[in-house]
């Protein structure tokens, strides 16, 4: 079996399971935020459970708009903050506790190889990263999981991205995810997952291996995932005493395709509007002007990043008549990047740094567009309408290369500023 | 199970921030969300849907975020079914968890916009009564079959654990 197969067999306790059997898992832990949190609680009540399956499985993380930046907002988080009181669920992290939820969930140790995870959102993919099943689930799928601790699911056929060589300078994870999606396109893995292996991806550390499993989702996956190693183990190992079983794949485990992609001839890669698979190395991509750029989310808002962000920023301005927003991911990235020196960088920069949220990226709060607007952005997703304005346009890139453009006033290869 | 409604023709990858953009999800209210069902791409879709839609889409309908407010948007502007190439596949869960009936067929040419649709989900046949054309889809897996007919997964729940 491989790494998907070994981990839903486990979750179902069955010995052995294939691709299109339905199995009735057990949920290791589950994930709701601010914004699907309210309709996850309207349909467990209609559930009409009392107490939810395991409060101390369930994360609660407001993320999404915070601060509320509306009164009904407002009125949805306090909502669902009762209900965490009335379930006694104690990993709660509220405004200013944590920040953005697939971030707040790797580092506060809520991922364990070999576990299946849910969240109400579908960048729960993210934690694939540390060798997790994990996938996003409806409102009200979740408020069964909250009811039952259990989810049927239909086990995917797995694919497999085998990454040789290693990433060039100044080219990152962002980009190599960019260029599968770009490969196989926005449904190429659809109820599939997609397994990532091979040097270059072991090379690249936990932050970029969330970016990668991150963006499966903007592929269709069920699920990206990549087998635990020692940097795994020991990226868990210093944030949750709890026993885990990591899973891999066995030797001759069965993929239904495998690629074979070499990191070192790749570029930086951009993503065009309004297709995430509209994907073209930024050296092919002609002169775009932009207005805005933005660095943070559940993508690309982790300490690596913002390193590289900073790398390209430091002692350099942000251009007259573009704006830079820089939203750290979460409270723990916000405090390793102030004791980095990396805000002041920032700051120094002409960029704006917001405390950690999702910010603009869904388009609600905090740095949203106006008609005819253009954005390079370091999140996930450039569909119509996403960050704002329908008219409003968003292009996807790495944070260095955002940070390359903010610079420059149009689309840039972060190549071209750093080495001049 | 039978349902009408006019077709409405949409294309490839229409994604979730299309079906209901992020910044009306505040609004709890199924009926106000209706309002901007579609509003990405076709701001007079809910006028349009008024009588009974039956929306024809192609591939990975429903892409992008796992927001229930997308499937839930459309059926409260009365949308009766989604028949697209292939759906997303947490939108397809979605869909049938609140009850909002989808199929998988490839209507390319057998349908066009306004047509009247006569869908019976569970057998899986579409009739075009405009053209009189019979299409069969393709099935729907037993267990979203189960949850359709249990009125939804709230119910299919409450029934699995003895409180119905």
């Amino acid at each position: 079996m491989n790494i998907v197969e070994k981990i839903l067999a486990k979750a179902s306790g069955e010995k052995r399971v294939e691709p299109g059997q339905i199995i009735d898992a057990r949920v290791d832990r589950a994930m709701m935020h601010d914004l699907t949190g309210p309709r996850v609680i309207d349909s467990f009540r209609e559930i009409g459970v009392e107490k939810v399956w395991d409060p101390d499985k369930i994360v609660v993380i407001f993320d999404h708009d915070v601060p509320p930046s509306t009164i009904k907002a407002a009125e949805l988080q306090k909502k669902v903050r009762s209900f965490v009181r009335e379930q006694g669920i104690k990993h709660f992290y509220d405004i200013g506790r944590g920040g953005v939820c697939h971030v707040v969930m790797l580092e506060k140790g809520h991922v364990k190889p070999g576990e299946l995870i849910v969240g109400a959102d579908s960048h729960t993919v993210t934690y694939g990263a540390l060798g997790a099943f994990a996938t996003g689930i409806g409102a009200t799928d979740m408020a069964a999981v909250l009811a039952t601790g259990s989810i049927w699911l239909r086990v995917p056929e797995a694919m497999k991205f085998d990454v040789r060589g290693s990433l060039p300078d100044h080219v990152y994870a962002k980009d190599l995810i960019l260029h599968i999606i770009g490969m196989i396109g926005a449904d190429g893995a659809t109820y599939k997952a997609m397994v990532f292996a091979g040097e270059a991806i072991e090379k690249i550390g936990i932050d970029g291996r969330a970016t990668i499993c991150n963006m499966s989702i903007e592929a269709g996956a069920k699920a990206g995932i990549i087998e635990p190693d020692e940097k795994t183990i020991q990226y868990v190992r210093e944030r949750t005493n709890e026993q885990f079983t990591p899973l891999k794949s066995d030797p001759d485990a069965d993929f239904e395709k495998t690629y074979e992609i070499d990191a070192s001839r790749l570029e930086p890669q951009i993503a065009i509007p309004p297709r995430v698979d509209n994907v073209k190395p930024v050296s092919e991509l002609g002169d775009v002007e932009i207005d805005q750029g933005f660095i943070g989310t559940c993508t690309n808002g982790r300490l690596d990043d913002l390193r590289a962000a900073a790398e390209i920023l430091r002692g350099r301005k942000v251009r007259e008549g573009v704006r830079l927003v820089i939203i750290p991911g979460s409270q723990e990235v916000y405090r390793k990047a102030l004791e980095e020196g990396l805000i002041r960088i920032f700051v120094e920069a002409g960029a704006i740094v917001g405390g950690p949220g999702c910010g603009p990226c869904i388009g609600i709060s905090r740095g949203v567009l106006a008609d005819d607007e253009i954005c390079i952005s370091a999140a996930n997703r450039n569909f119509v309408g996403r960050m704002g304005s329908p008219k409003s346009k968003v292009y996807l890139a790495s944070p260095a290369t955002v940070a390359a453009s903010a610079i420059t006033g149009r689309i840039t290869d972060p190549r071209e500023v750093v080495e001049g | 199970m039978k349902i009408r409604g006019k077709a409405i023709i949409y294309g490839d990858d229409i994604d979730t921030d299309i079906i209901i953009p992020g910044r009306y999800l505040v609004l709890q209210d199924p009926k106000e969300l209706a309002k901007h069902a579609m509003e990405g791409i076709d701001p007079s879709f809910p006028e349009k849907a008024r009588d009974g839609a039956i929306i024809i889409a192609g591939k990975n309908f429903g892409c992008g975020s796992s927001r229930e407010e997308a499937p839930v948007a459309l059926k409260h502007a009365n949308t009766k079914c989604v028949i697209a190439k292939s759906f997303a596949r947490i939108f397809y869960r979605n869909a049938i968890n609140i009850g909002l009936p989808i199929l998988e067929a490839d209507l390319e040419g057998s349908v066009s916009e306004g047509d009247e649709l006569e869908i019976d989900v569970v057998e899986g046949v579409i009739e075009n009564k405009t053209r009189g054309l019979k299409i069969e889809a393709k099935p729907l897996p037993p267990l979203a079959l189960e949850i359709i007919k249990a009125g939804g997964l709230t119910k299919y729940v409450r029934k699995k654990l003895g409180l119905e």
